[in-house]
């Protein structure tokens, strides 16, 4: 079990410092998933950095099983069982694919078990295993290694941050039947951030992230429900034209 | 003749655990000490200056020669060899030096390597250098290699100095003929207060010949770098150059760049970068575990690699 209290976070900007998160309270329970949407810069990817360790509360505290881990670095963190799968994945010049999934196997990954990930993310190993993570990778490629990366690891608590971005339909697919076998096999905390609704649907519980804070936990269909709702509501659709603000 | 010091530095620079197959050479401090020819290659001893000739027969197919040199005393070497490498033939030359300078001397050896690969022949040529020993004598390496490429010839070049070697200076210089091909990979590490040099200048005198050099090195602590590539365009041709630095600590590298173009269709790029090692880099290789020191050197062997 994953416990945020009272976080806060902030960070330096051309402008000075900023309020990124503004007293987050969340408990994440084994054995479950949760999907993590809202609106773009709501603070989703910071809730998930503050987990990992890369972003540190000004104020607040982060539990794992009951263990304050607030002032532990990122390598304890992932030693731990804490896994984030990146938002913008980095290039590596001189690091294959290989050399990736050794790593985040702690180095007892054999080639069966290598193609095996690739698998899972849609991805042929004979073609990708012996590439460098370089600027020949596609975006969508790139993000499926970098899931791949975290499927490597045995976890208490996974975090992905958008898997679905920049990804072709077929491996979409692929993705959604990883994801909902994750379930089946799965002894840990599964956090997926997304915005698509069929990850929502295979959620636990949707926390609605927006400014900094959370605004809702709620179900898939709850959820859904509601957004068909502000959608069905909005009469500006038929009568104001492109690209004026609704007077709705 | 070889003790285990000799034994650990032709490993380092050759890859060599026991006498090679094939043709070799074996210079030691400022002699030849032991030497091979074969039905294919033969190596013969210069008359006027100190050096060897090695004369590879045409057709000459799947053959080595290691010509390594190892300096075990603070002295200087100046050696000159000639590579005649014959029309058709397919072959493997590993050179390096390897200097174990165990007093206040300095060790230093210059080599000058002439080659001349002709029509239709394939060299790869492997050059290691490689330092060792605590005395304070400066370990000094300045090797000369001028090629000429035939027509339909392929010159392959690893140039590899990973540790150990105080002041470098590496001068190249090649030519290539029609249709003739070149691609040099160099990997260069410095530390400490060392300081290395890299010029290396392409002609690309014949139509359709083609020249890719990638170059990737990384300057840690007080060391310095400087690369000057340059790409010279004659013919119909193409040549492409990348190279890539990763900066630590104090050190200053410089890569000028030099691309010039004396016929319509030549095809030159030159691509260079320098920077410090990307902090997501490192973030990532963290939050799979790894220390921030084992992620650095996770990258920097990648990048090396
Ligand atoms: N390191 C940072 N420096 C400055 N601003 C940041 C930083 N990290 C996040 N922010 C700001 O915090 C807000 C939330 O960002 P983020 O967590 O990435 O949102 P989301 O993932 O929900 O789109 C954004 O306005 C963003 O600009
Ligand atoms: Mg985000």
């Amino acid at each position: 079990m994953l416990e945020l209290i009272d976080v806060h976070v902030t960070a330096e900007d051309a402008t000075g410092t900023v309020s990124v998160l503004q007293g987050i309270n969340l408990t994440l329970e084994d054995n479950k998933i949760y999907v993590m949407t809202g609106p773009n810069g709501g603070g989703k990817t910071s809730i998930a950095k503050t987990i990992m360790g890369i972003y540190r509360p000004s104020r607040g505290r982060v539990l794992l099983d009951g263990a304050d881990i607030t002032e532990k670095s990122i390598t304890e963190r992932a030693r731990l069982g804490i896994g984030y799968a990146f938002q913008q994945p980095p290039r590596f010049k001189g690091i294959k694919v290989k050399d990736l999934l050794k790593i985040a196997a702690g180095n007892n990954a054999d080639n069966r078990f290598q193609c095996d990930l690739l698998y899972d993310v849609g991805l042929c190993a004979q073609d990708y295993l012996e590439r460098e993570i370089n600027s020949s990778f596609s975006g969508g490629e790139l993000k499926r290694i970098e899931i791949a990366s975290l499927l490597a690891r045995k976890l208490k608590v996974a975090i992905f941050d958008e898997p679905e971005a920049g990804i072709d339909l077929w491996s979409f697919q692929k993705l959604i039947e990883t994801f909902a076998g994750l379930r089946e096999k799965y002894q840990g905390t599964l956090v997926i951030i997304s915005h698509q609704e069929r990850i929502l649907r295979l959620a636990d519980q949707v926390i609605l992230v927006n400014d900094g804070r959370i605004s809702e936990t709620t179900t898939p269909e709850k959820f859904l429900a509601e957004i068909e709702i502000i959608t069905a509501d909005c009469r500006c659709r038929t009568d104001c034209i492109k690209g004026e603000v609704a007077n709705a | 003749m070889l003790n285990t010091t000799d034994k650990k530095l032709l490993a380092a620079v050759a890859d060599l655990h026991s006498i090679p197959q094939g043709a070799f050479n074996i210079r030691k401090n400022g002699e030849g000490i032991m030497r091979r020819s074969t039905a294919n290659i033969e190596i013969v001893p210069k008359t006027d200056k100190p050096g060897i000739n090695i004369i590879v027969k045409p057709g000459t197919k799947n053959e080595s020669v290691h010509i390594p040199v190892i300096l075990s005393a603070g002295l200087q070497d100046l050696v000159y060899n000639t590579f005649e490498i014959g029309a058709g033939s397919d072959v493997l030359v590993v050179a390096g030096c390897g200097i174990h300078n165990p007093g206040g001397d300095e060790a230093r050896h210059d080599g000058v390597h002439e080659f001349f690969v002709r029509k239709g022949a394939k060299m790869k040529y492997v050059e290691k250098h490689y330092g060792e020993g605590r005395g304070s004598g400066k370990r000094i390496l300045n090797p000369k290699t001028i090629i000429e490429v035939e027509e339909g010839g392929v010159a392959e070049l690893e140039m590899i100095q990973l540790q150990g070697v105080d002041r470098t200076k590496r001068d190249t210089e090649i030519r290539l003929q029609a249709n003739s091909r070149l691609i040099v990979t160099e990997r260069l590490l410095t530390s400490h207060n060392q300081e290395a040099e890299s010029i290396i200048t392409v002609e690309l005198v014949g139509d359709d010949s083609s020249a890719q050099i990638v170059s990737r090195s990384v300057a840690k602590d007080n060391s310095r770098q400087l690369f000057h590539l340059n790409l010279r365009g004659y013919a119909r041709c193409r040549g492409h150059i990348q190279c890539d630095s990763i900066i630590m600590h104090n050190a200053k590298v410089s890569s000028i760049p030099e691309i010039s173009a004396y016929h319509t269709d030549a095809a030159l790029i030159h691509e260079a970068a320098i920077g410090k090692i990307a902090s997501e880099q490192l973030l990532k290789l963290m939050t799979l575990g790894l220390s921030e020191k084992e992620a650095e050197e996770a990258i920097l062997e990648g990048f090396l690699k």
